[in-house]
């Protein structure tokens, strides 16, 4: 747990004092990544850098764990918070072996665990020990080395990490790959992390919280999704972006907004059976067809059901689209945007039908936080006039 | 053929005289190094003094050799060292301090901000930083500095002969009180083949001391 307790940082500078953080308060809890978020010059970086005492605070505390840091050897502070910077810093004159060591051997482990650590975290990142462990950074491609970066930052296993727009010098299809394994890594590791970015997109997918920062000050602290749904003022509400509702859909899954059980028939359900099926689920449109595995292979309209006789084995349509349990809600509107349907089945891991997905439920679903009480955000009440 | 039966005649003397040559040269650039770079690391703390110190040195580099002998006379004479070994060597010793102080001073200013903020932010010291990251990536440089200072002094050295040091200005400044040519030609080639080899073993020296990681290519 990280805690900031009115954190401010004030600048001499030859125009007089600049305040780059005025009086930050927030705390993030264990296990959880907290992103700064904010134009540059909005003091995000200085209050992150003030946490390892890079940059020295003028006043305030910084609690890590319950211990007030301010008491603490700034050496050994440092040692004990992971650190990943933009440009990454890789040693240049060190192995990626020597990189990665860099803090256990400061710390004084004996050699064959920080060797073992080494090979641990190779893997841990992706990347094959036999083939790096001895090569040098400029060996390295960006996302390797900032990969690298990041081990070196896990290495003495520190209970906090700080990162300052890691992978902002990553070219785009690579940031996504390693921002993924960086989640998948974060949810076994369960670090207590504060991360910089200006990028509204990055936070939205990595943050537990985010913070917005403007002017030297934090204007609003939330949830991702309360922070897309409620932006406290106009400046939160134009740097999240018009689209905020649809950045929302990344946050959620089909697995919470899908209705289930979903009814189906099977080709050997006669027509007259699918229409009743349709009718007594209130379902206008169609029916889900299912082979003998519960797979969907395809939907019985309910215009054909209504005019034909025979089975539904002899009268489907293939299916259009498909929804996994676990993709987010973001893939399943481009997919029905793509295929110009409302609804969609939806299917766990092995392929089997769960449920249906609708535009309607989703909409109600992202609506829910709109009628909770006391939280209607101006711009939607003309909605609900 | 005058010059080669001479240097054949003189083996012996040519060897000494060189060997006196490369122990002056390589006593003074030797002190000048282990004062220079921690005076060159030193001045990166503070622009004020470094701006000062490569000043001075800048100066003292400007003064003919010749005169810097002749100004250690008087002074070196109180303890009886007026000439010889000693002003030879401390001429030598001030002349490499520029290249030596400017190399180090630049070569340690110049390493990336970037991994600077990495060591601090992972929690080196001052001086482990300065040891694992600063002065292994500033190697070539400063080596390069103590290059240059050799092959300048090995030149400066000859001189020095004038003050009685011995070494292979011995040679020229023979050559030219007895107009001899011969010894005159044989001195001042052997000065140039020496400051060449010297340069190039140095080269070679240099490439050993970079990290395997800062190569290039």
């Amino acid at each position: 747990m990280i805690k900031i307790d009115n954190l401010t940082k004030i600048f001499d500078t030859p125009n007089g004092p600049v305040t780059a953080a005025d009086n930050i308060q927030m705390e993030i809890p264990q296990g959880e990544i907290c992103v700064l978020l904010g134009p540059s010059g909005c003091g995000k970086t200085t209050t992150l850098k003030m946490i390892n005492r890079i940059i020295p605070p003028t006043s305030g505390r910084v609690f890590i764990n319950g211990e007030d840091t301010s008491g603490l050897d700034t050496v050994d502070l440092r040692r004990n918070i992971g650190y990943v910077i933009q440009q990454i810093g890789l040693f240049p004159n060190m192995t990626i072996e020597e990189n990665i060591t860099a803090v256990p051997r400061l710390l004084g482990w004996d050699v064959n665990r920080y060797k073992a650590r080494a090979t641990e975290l190779l893997e841990m990142v992706a990347l094959d020990p036999a083939v790096f462990l001895k090569r040098y950074p400029k060996e390295l491609s960006g996302g390797q080395q900032q990969r690298i970066g990041v081990a070196r930052a896990l290495a003495a296993d520190p209970p906090v990490m700080l990162m300052d727009e890691p992978f902002g010098a990553i070219d785009p299809i690579n940031r996504e790959v390693i921002q993924d394994e960086f989640l998948k890594m974060q949810q076994e590791l369960k670090k207590t992390i504060m991360f910089v970015s200006h990028d509204i997109d990055e936070a939205v997918k990595m943050a537990n919280r985010i913070a917005i920062f403007r002017d030297g000050r934090l204007v609003q602290y939330d949830t991702p999704d309360d922070l897309l749904a409620h932006p406290k003022d106009s400046f939160v509400e134009s740097f999240v972006g018009d689209d905020r509702a649809l950045k929302r859909l990344r946050l959620v899954n089909v697995a919470q907004v899908m209705e289930s059980p979903a009814p189906c028939v099977t080709p050997q359900d006669s027509l007259e059976t699918a229409l009743q099926q349709m009718e007594e689920h209130g379902y206008s449109h169609a029916i889900t067809l299912v082979n003998q595995q519960q797979q969907p292979i395809g939907f019985v309209s309910k215009q054909v059901a209504q005019t034909t006789k025979g089975y539904c084995g002899e009268h489907y349509v293939g299916l259009k689209g498909l929804a996994n349990i676990n993709d987010d809600l973001r893939k399943i509107a481009s997919l029905m945007f793509t295929h110009d349907s409302t609804w969609m089945p939806c299917v766990d891991d092995s392929g089997r039908l769960v449920g249906h997905i609708s535009q309607r439920g989703i909409t109600h679903y992202l609506g829910a936080t709109y009628r909770r009480d006391g939280r209607q955000a101006a711009p939607y009440n003309l909605k609900l006039a | 053929m005058e010059i080669i039966d001479f240097l054949a005649q003189n083996l012996d003397l040519l060897l000494k005289l060189t060997v006196e040559h490369i122990s002056l040269v390589a006593v003074a650039v030797g002190l000048a190094t282990l004062t220079g770079v921690p005076i060159g690391i030193a001045i990166t703390q503070n622009e004020r003094a470094a701006n000062l110190v490569l000043y001075i040195a800048s100066i003292i580099i400007t003064i003919p050799s010749i005169a810097l002998f002749g100004l250690m006379i008087p002074l070196l004479s109180t303890i009886g060292q007026g000439i010889g070994y000693l002003p030879a060597v401390i001429a030598v010793l001030l002349y490499s301090q520029l290249p030596i102080i400017r190399n180090t001073y630049t070569a340690i200013n110049n390493v990336n901000p970037a991994l600077r903020e990495a060591a601090r932010g992972i929690g080196m010291s001052p001086l482990q930083r300065l040891r694992m990251v600063e002065i292994p990536l500033a190697i070539p440089v400063i080596m390069a500095g103590v290059r240059t200072a050799v092959v300048m002094n090995i030149g400066v050295m000859a001189i020095a002969a004038y003050i009685g040091a011995g070494g292979l200005g011995v040679l020229i400044s023979r050559g030219i009180s007895q107009s001899d040519p011969r010894q005159l030609i044989a001195g001042a080639l052997a000065v140039s083949i020496l400051a060449i080899i010297a340069d190039f073993a140095l080269l070679r020296l240099q490439k050993r001391m970079t990290p395997r990681g800062l190569e290039t290519a």
